[in-house]
């Protein structure tokens, strides 16, 4: 048993009055696919959000491969993380919007070689040659000199995950990336998260509405609600099975809503 | 005949000096800008201070103030600038405080996902500055920079009265010689038109050519 790539201890987050997060713990193993499922304003993007330091957590600590995320270690003594450490910790984890958040001044290719060069020094031609390596995985390689606002929301959304995978991290966050699309895009960038899932061992979190793609896709499931994990298992049990009265009441609601089980 | 053709020499010479004028301010004013306008929006305490200093006292008080500052008070601390130099100061600083805050509302006005995306990506908060935010935002700064630099290129009238021989200068010139005020002023008003208009289309074809390939940026 290999210890967890992800450690959440008793982590909370208010903005204003609102509590969003209620002393959260949770744990990641590596690889494994966890999709995050539940109500909007249940705590689960922002679970996302805080793992990739775009929010600060109010109280509680979080692991990352073994390390402190928003702490550091001096002289035996934790302290809040600086600037340097996050953005050492930050490495690990690469993150896809729902809105895409391309760069629409840079070309596509220009969009996946620019984090590569500026964070970590890779010469262009290596840099190039391995983002066409990765557009041509998620199906863009004709589309590499094109600019952002020529592409579809799905063509878009593909190319958001290759810029994400040129910094190889260890740990990918997927938040809502198919809320954004017309129906019939979503199965391209779905396709593309299945095959990243068969042929690398990333850890990937994802916080989903498709039901159906997070019960073929995940390891692992779990509830949210109000800030809190209100049940978590396997796709099978939490889908087919839910114990839970609020599980029951969200899938229901889901279901009813047209989403595929 | 060959009179006025005299005059209109020294007009074009004027026309001149107010381009020299303008061409100079205008660098200095976008550099004054930019340091402002990022100035305002540091993390730092005292840049912000600074910046904000400069912004409210340069907007504050007149240009023409600001020019005979330069020009007959800085000799008494030790400065003695020529009317050439203390008219590209006071323009320079005075437009470049406009701009900054152009400056700062066009970086403050691409969205908070540019700035996730950077931070996703790992960009040190400079480099998201370079690579991201400010091209986007030049963008949105540019037909603004257009307006503030034609106020600049009018605002150059006031460095005649420092002597120094621009449009202006040289119209007064030729009417007191003259005594005619229709000719060398309604000459100067269209030349001044035609700077300001070179300067909306330079400004325009520069944008066109930055917002290629950009969508969702106002053109």
């Amino acid at each position: 048993m290999s210890a967890p790539i992800i450690k959440i201890d008793g982590i909370s987050k208010s903005f204003g009055t609102f509590k969003v997060l209620d002393g959260l713990s949770m744990q990641v193993m590596p690889g494994e696919k966890l999709a995050l499922i539940g109500p909007s304003g249940s705590g689960k993007t922002t679970i996302l959000r805080i793992l990739m330091t775009l929010e600060r957590i109010d109280s509680g600590h979080i692991q990352v491969d073994g390390e402190h995320l928003y702490h550091m270690e001096r002289n035996g003594r934790l302290l809040t993380a600086d600037e340097r450490h996050l953005a050492k910790m930050r490495q690990k984890i690469g993150m896809v919007f729902q809105l895409f958040n391309l760069f629409p001044h840079k070309c596509v290719i220009d969009n996946v070689t620019l984090a590569p060069m500026l964070t970590k020094g890779v010469p262009r031609a290596a840099a190039e040659k391995r983002a066409m390596e990765l557009l041509d995985m998620v199906g863009m390689v004709d589309k590499a000199k094109a600019m952002p606002a020529q592409l579809s929301g799905g063509q878009k959304q593909r190319v958001a995950i290759a810029r994400a995978l040129a910094l190889s991290p260890k740990i990918m966050l997927f938040d809502e990336v198919t809320s954004a699309l017309d129906p019939e895009l979503v199965d391209e960038v779905l396709n593309v998260m299945r095959k990243l899932a068969a042929e690398t061992d990333m850890t990937m979190l994802l916080v989903t509405h498709e039901m159906g793609f997070a019960h073929d896709f995940a390891d692992r499931v779990l509830f949210f609600d109000r800030g809190r994990i209100v049940e978590e298992g396997k796709p099978d049990e939490i889908f087919r099975h839910p114990k839970q009265e609020r599980t029951q009441g969200f899938l229901k609601k889901i279901i009813a809503a047209g989403h595929r089980v | 005949m060959t009179q006025w053709s005299g005059y209109f020499g020294l007009i074009l010479q004027g026309a001149l000096v107010t381009i020299e004028l303008t061409l100079m301010g205008s660098v200095l004013a976008l550099v004054m800008a930019f340091l402002a306008g990022l100035g305002r929006l540091s993390r730092f305490f005292v840049l912000r201070a600074l910046a904000t200093a400069y912004i409210e006292f340069f907007r504050g008080t007149s240009i023409f103030v600001q020019l005979f500052w330069a020009y007959f008070v800085l000799p008494f601390a030790g400065i003695s600038l020529t009317p050439l130099q203390a008219g590209v100061l006071a323009l320079g600083l005075n437009v470049g405080a406009y701009a900054a805050e152009v400056v700062r509302g066009a970086i403050k006005s691409i969205g908070r996902e540019q700035y996730e995306a950077c931070t996703a990506l790992n960009l040190g908060r400079w480099q998201a500055m370079r690579h991201i935010i400010l091209p986007q935002a030049l963008l949105v700064m540019l037909p603004t920079f257009g307006n503030n630099a034609i106020e600049l290129l009018k605002a150059t009238a006031v460095v005649s009265l420092i002597s120094l021989a621009d449009l202006t200068f040289q119209a007064q010139v030729v009417r007191s010689q003259t005594g005619n005020t229709l000719v060398p002023f309604s000459t100067i008003l269209v030349i001044y038109f035609v700077l300001a208009l070179l300067i909306s289309w330079g400004v325009r074809s520069l944008e066109r050519r930055m917002a290629r390939g950009l969508d969702g940026v106002r053109v």
